[in-house]
């Protein structure tokens, strides 16, 4: 029995049959997977979840790929949550844990989707995989194209990160540089997706990608021993992957894995520099979030024309979360602050959420107690260079190989 | 005239015209001059309050419309007006 039964339109209901693409021809809505959730319901157990591989596909049932359907897989998911006991005494918070999805197989959360997206592609006979990118999810479409050995192009903006596309070009695919931004790379491959017979990942198979979100939080609750947090702290590009991790919690409800109802506080997290949902949460006008032209060191999230912006502004005050942002000397600050108290070195994706998590911690929106997760989604070695472009270190010292010039220069 | 180019999932109503050529002078304008030509495009492009509707990005020669003067922006000869369906997903258990 397939547990797939079709495509539906989020807005208008309309139901389309399972196929490459998503967006409704009736009213341009979003389209999603629909799941046979009752059949489902007999059988997704913690128990039949806890004897599943130690990745994210322990949560197969809930991902829009058939028991027969082979997966494409690097060993995604089921990334540490750890206690953040030091970060934690910073901010005044006895029970913050963060959930490292660095420790990704391409070292960010991009992993997730692109294993789902990837392993429909393949099954449903796409020869070519493509996406528009601010980085990572061009580096896990490379690696995983190359793993399922499918043709590859990636679309990304001309200025990405010198890492960034180190990071890409290694797994060979066909690089296209856009000379433009991330919103202009993916208006083009909007458009592209009519004339070629490619899958790109997130676009016309968004339906399918966007599923594999889930997964983070999935694990989160299940590491925290089926428990959902308060609150948790998620950065905002496009708000895709926030509004799947709230769609997740309904699930583990609706499936009985959590016996709290009790929804999670959702909570965004952007950079100043590129801000278009932080400014639509803080006006009259919370659900009409309007572009802006992105400016900082946050490229992996510098979306301007976030797609589902409105919805993320609707979960957060639905769930008692809010919208924050953070300055570009805010999300390195809290690089650093990450990386000296939890010994976890995150891009500037990162610095973002912690300097959110930050922020909010210092005006006192927390008394303490609460369990509060904040999502670290990417590795730090992705943008070093924001890093090393500040004046070296404070603690660095250089000396002679000589005992004398050790007790010179070190005060020890 | 200023062109409409003319999405996929919109093509149905332009009778399989990828594109459409319309006289106007401003977007609002060449709207209008479509749904005239072709009922229906109004409502997928507007609201009721007659602005551009959420998941509806038109692009005036490659420039989102929103970052500039929107539905008044004025539009010419050759100008090529892209409408483009936003790129949103996942559904909102509320």
């Amino acid at each position: 029995m397939p547990k797939l039964l079709g495509l539906r339109c989020r807005e208008c209901g309309a139901e389309y049959e399972l196929q490459a693409t998503h967006v409704c021809e009736m009213c341009f809505g979003p389209l999603d997977v629909v799941f046979d959730y009752a059949s489902l319901k007999s059988k997704v157990t913690r128990a039949r979840i806890e004897a599943g591989p130690p990745s994210m596909w322990r949560y197969r049932d809930l991902l829009p790929i058939e028991d027969s359907t082979p997966v494409v897989t690097l060993g995604e998911g089921f990334t540490p949550l750890v206690k953040a006991d030091r970060l934690g005494a910073e901010l005044g918070l006895r029970n913050l844990y963060l959930k490292n999805d660095s420790m990704n197989p391409t070292n960010s959360f991009k992993d997730r989707v692109v294993s789902v997206a990837i392993s429909w592609a393949r099954a449903n006979g796409f020869e070519t995989i493509a996406c528009a990118s601010t980085g990572n999810l061009a580096n896990a479409v490379a690696a995983y194209s190359a793993r399922a050995g499918l043709e590859c192009f990636v679309f990304i903006p001309v200025d990405l990160e010198p890492a960034k596309i180190v990071s890409i070009s290694v797994f060979d695919p066909n690089v296209v540089a856009v000379r433009g931004n991330y919103d202009e790379v993916n208006r083009l491959c909007s458009q592209l997706v009519e004339s070629t017979p490619w899958a790109f990942c997130n676009i016309n198979i968004r339906p399918f990608y966007a599923e594999g979100s889930k997964t983070l939080t999935f694990e989160t609750v299940e590491q925290l021993g089926w428990k959902l947090p308060d609150e948790i702290i998620i950065p905002i590009a496009s708000g895709c992957q926030f509004v799947r991790h709230r769609q997740a919690v309904s699930e583990l409800m609706d499936f009985g894995l959590v016996d709290s109802d009790r929804v999670p506080a959702f909570t965004g997290a952007q950079a100043l520099g590129c801000a278009p949902v932080y400014q639509a949460f803080h006006s009259d006008t919370p659900e009409r979030v309007l572009p802006v032209r992105p400016n900082t060191i946050a490229r992996s999230i510098a979306i301007g024309n976030p797609s589902d912006g409105m919805y993320v502004n609707r979960i957060a005050l639905a769930t008692g979360g809010v919208v924050e942002a953070v300055t570009e000397e805010e999300i390195v600050a809290a690089m650093r602050l990450l990386a000296r108290t939890e010994g976890i070195f995150t891009e500037t994706a990162g610095g973002v959420t912690i300097g959110v998590l930050a922020k909010l911690a210092r005006a006192g929106r927390w008394n303490g107690d609460e369990v509060v997760v904040a999502y670290v989604t990417g590795h730090g070695l992705k943008t070093a260079d924001v890093l090393a472009s500040v004046d070296g270190h404070a603690r660095r010292v250089e000396i002679d190989p000589t005992l004398k010039s050790f007790r010179e220069k070190v005060n020890i | 005239m200023p062109q409409f180019r003319i999405p996929g999932p919109l093509r149905r109503l332009s009778q399989g015209q990828i594109t459409v050529a319309v006289e106007a002078s401003d977007l609002g304008a060449a709207i209008e001059a479509l749904d005239a030509r072709y009922p229906g495009f109004r409502d997928r492009l507007l609201d009721e309050k007659g602005e551009l509707r959420q998941f509806v990005n038109v692009y005036l020669n490659d420039e989102d419309v929103r970052l500039g003067p929107g539905l008044k922006a004025k539009v010419a000869e050759k100008d090529e007006i892209s409408i483009v369906p936003a790129v949103a997903g996942g559904a909102i258990p509320l």
